[in-house]
């Protein structure tokens, strides 16, 4: 029982290291005023490149790189249409990841079903890796797991503490004063869109060299969207967005989990979807003003105007 | 040096609107074409391919016609949701749960009754469910704040897996030999085909019916007027005395409603029984925002939209076949196709000048 506690709780850690990533981006987009909705696509250009670059070169952390590089590159057409052009988000989003899965599934299709032999040994942290039962949830993790909670926290000091952090939130709040303030709003805009595409990407990149190992077209799986939904549950606040990350983690461990007593898998596949609805609804009930998001999200900023 | 000024355009024409449209859809088959180069496919035959696929045989047409019908139909509905700003992206989910609706009409009452009383009941079925899937963002939305965009994509998947549940566990046929579906719908509940073809005509005729409507409601009435102050105006519209809740409810049940009609002419007229959700629908709810987008959100241009997206479609079907692309590829397509939409929206919203300087 023990055993099976301590594996489950492991496997939503490494199941909610993705989302952490991809939600912790995304924060720092909509904090800017911008919602992409290309997570999902970004992220599945992310593993398709992460998965190409490791199988061929044999070096995971070349895969990485890679990703996140094609990532920020790749968002650059939502950063485009939504500031330079005061595009549609949501339209903008949506063709961006459409474009994602579609230029993933073509690069792709030559890798699919092919697995990759290279592993990325987990890190046992020394002494705390010993500590009954967290050692084995908490300490003996794949470096992508310490790497999202890392990115999560320096997120958050980026964005409450530091100058550049509070330029971007003041230009999701009132671009209009930050702007006389003498802030370039387009700029700050491009590179938040362009970090968070980063971070999608590096989701990704986990998805397919980390967690399963291959390359899939569609292995996404919807991620992209929690991850959205997730930044909406996290408040916009990354270090939030930790504890929100896995215990969606868990939402999707406990699936396989409650398969073998009997009860309809396709019942337990809702169980991620149902649970972001419903600790939305619980978030709005108990306090509607939290829900508030950045004022500007969404609103194309045009410069001298009124 | 080169200056770039750009100043707002007002007196934008609906020709001018056409003309943009086209001019964007050409030059996304020039960034097509590029793509496909790059690929390694000959780009002027993969095109050939994708419009000969799907409008160069009676054969193709057919099919292009077929899948016209579930676009145009969510289409027209997106029209009136996207007008009022509400971004209705679960169109998916709604379609679906109007095929469950049918299907369980069907199923129960199909056998009793002649074809003139159950046709029209599982289509009020369908719309119903649509209805009940589309309103339940619009209460979570306008009651509790939260953001549609994420209710209807959780609703998406919600119900794709109730589906499935349905299917695999109560709902199995016994004809299915344990695979998993429905039984079939009795013959009285099936829907006519134009002959030679998968053409259900009553459901083409309801979606260009709708079409009218939708324009008329939009247009002419005072709701669709509404509508339009909630998207464009939201203060103007409070301090008018809109009802919002109100509002919100009829745009989403006319919305859900349409793609519910659109998941039983998928039942009724193509399958005939309830499979997966994958087989009933292959993504129609999203090539459907294309289809609002491109018709510029008017109700009536979805009808050439829509079958221009039914058209890639079944062309991207052709190309996969006949040079081994991914089924992706038609992502690739449609995505390209709707960046070059927006960004054709900006130039025909601007004016922009270049202004040689001697500095």
């Amino acid at each position: 029982m023990e055993d099976i506690i301590i594996l489950t709780l492991h496997r939503a850690m490494v199941a909610g290291t993705p989302l952490l990533l991809a939600t912790t981006g995304e924060v720092i987009c909509e904090r800017s005023g911008i919602l992409n909705l290309g997570v999902e696509g970004v992220m599945a250009m992310g593993a398709v490149v992460a998965f190409i670059v490791t199988m061929t070169t044999g070096h995971p952390w070349l895969g990485v790189l890679a990703a996140i590089a094609t990532g920020m590159i790749f968002s650059i057409i939502h950063a485009f249409a939504s500031v330079t052009l005061q595009a549609n988000q949501v339209v903008s989003g949506l063709a961006l990841t459409m474009l994602g899965l579609g230029f993933s599934g073509m690069l792709g299709k030559p890798y699919v079903g092919k697995p990759l032999s290279i592993k990325m040994e987990d890190w046992v942290i020394p002494w705390l890796s010993d500590i009954p039962w967290l050692g084995k949830i908490l300490f003996t993790q794949g470096p992508f797991f310490y790497l999202a909670i890392f990115l999560a926290l320096i997120s958050w000091f980026f964005l409450e503490r530091t100058r550049l952090g509070i330029q971007i939130r003041s230009t999701g709040e009132n671009p209009k004063a930050a702007e006389t303030q003498g802030v370039n709003v387009s700029r700050l805009r491009y590179l938040s869109v362009l970090i968070g595409g980063g971070f999608s990407a590096l989701a990704g990149a986990h998805l397919s060299i980390s967690y399963s190992k291959s390359w899939i077209e569609g292995m996404t799986a919807g991620r992209g969207w929690i991850a959205i939904a997730l930044t909406i549950f996290a408040l916009w606040n990354p270090g939030r967005a930790i504890w929100a990350a896995f215990l969606f983690g868990g939402f999707f461990v406990v699936q396989y989990l409650l398969q073998p007593l009997g009860i309809s898998p396709s019942f337990l596949a809702m169980l991620p979807y149902i649970a972001t609805l419903l600790i939305l609804l619980l978030i709005s009930l108990k306090d509607p003003r939290k829900l508030n998001a950045p004022a500007m999200l969404a609103e194309p900023y045009k410069r001298g105007e009124r | 040096m080169i200056k770039i000024k750009t100043t707002d355009r007002y007196n934008i024409t609906a020709l001018k609107s056409f003309m943009t449209n086209i001019l964007s859809l050409l030059a996304a088959l020039v960034m097509i074409s590029i793509i496909f180069l790059i690929a390694g496919v000959n780009p002027i035959y993969a095109i050939t391919e994708i419009f000969s696929g799907s409008f160069g045989s009676l054969y193709g047409f057919k099919e292009t016609l077929t899948k016209a019908i579930p676009l145009i139909l969510i289409g027209t509905g997106l029209t009136l949701a996207f007008r009022a700003k509400f971004w209705n992206i679960g169109a998916e989910g709604q379609m679906l749960m109007g095929a469950i609706f049918a299907t369980w009409t069907g199923l129960t009452f199909g056998e009793a009754l002649p074809s003139y009383i159950i046709v029209p009941l599982i289509f009020l079925a369908g719309f119903i469910g649509g209805a009940v899937w589309g309103i339940i963002p619009a209460i979570l939305k306008i009651k509790y704040s939260i953001n549609e965009v994420i209710s209807t994509l959780m609703l998406n998947y919600i119900c794709a897996e109730f589906l499935t549940m349905l299917i695999v566990g109560p709902w199995k046929g016994k004809t299915r030999f344990g695979f998993p579906g429905t039984n079939n719908l009795p013959d009285s509940a099936i829907l006519g085909l134009i002959p030679g073809s998968r053409i259900h005509y009553a459901t083409l005729i309801l979606a260009l019916i709708c079409a009218i409507v939708l324009c008329v409601i939009i247009y002419k009435t005072r709701f669709g007027y509404e509508a339009r102050v909630v998207g464009e105006n939201p203060d103007a519209g409070r301090y008018a005395g809109i009802n919002f809740l109100k509002t919100g409810l009829i745009l989403m049940v006319i919305s859900g409603g349409l793609a519910g009609f659109a998941g039983v002419g998928e039942v009724a007229g193509i399958h005939h029984y309830l499979g997966y959700p994958a087989s009933i629908s292959s993504g129609y709810g999203f090539t459907a925002i294309i289809v609002a987008w491109l018709a510029k959100l008017n109700p009536l241009y979805t009808v050439i939209s829509g079958i221009f997206f039914a058209g890639i479609l079944v062309g991207g079907d052709a190309i996969q076949i006949s040079l081994g692309l991914p089924a992706a590829t038609v992502q690739i397509v449609n995505g390209t196709l709707l960046i070059f939409l927006i960004m054709g929206d900006y130039f025909l919203n601007h004016k922009i000048t270049l202004r040689f300087s001697n500095k």
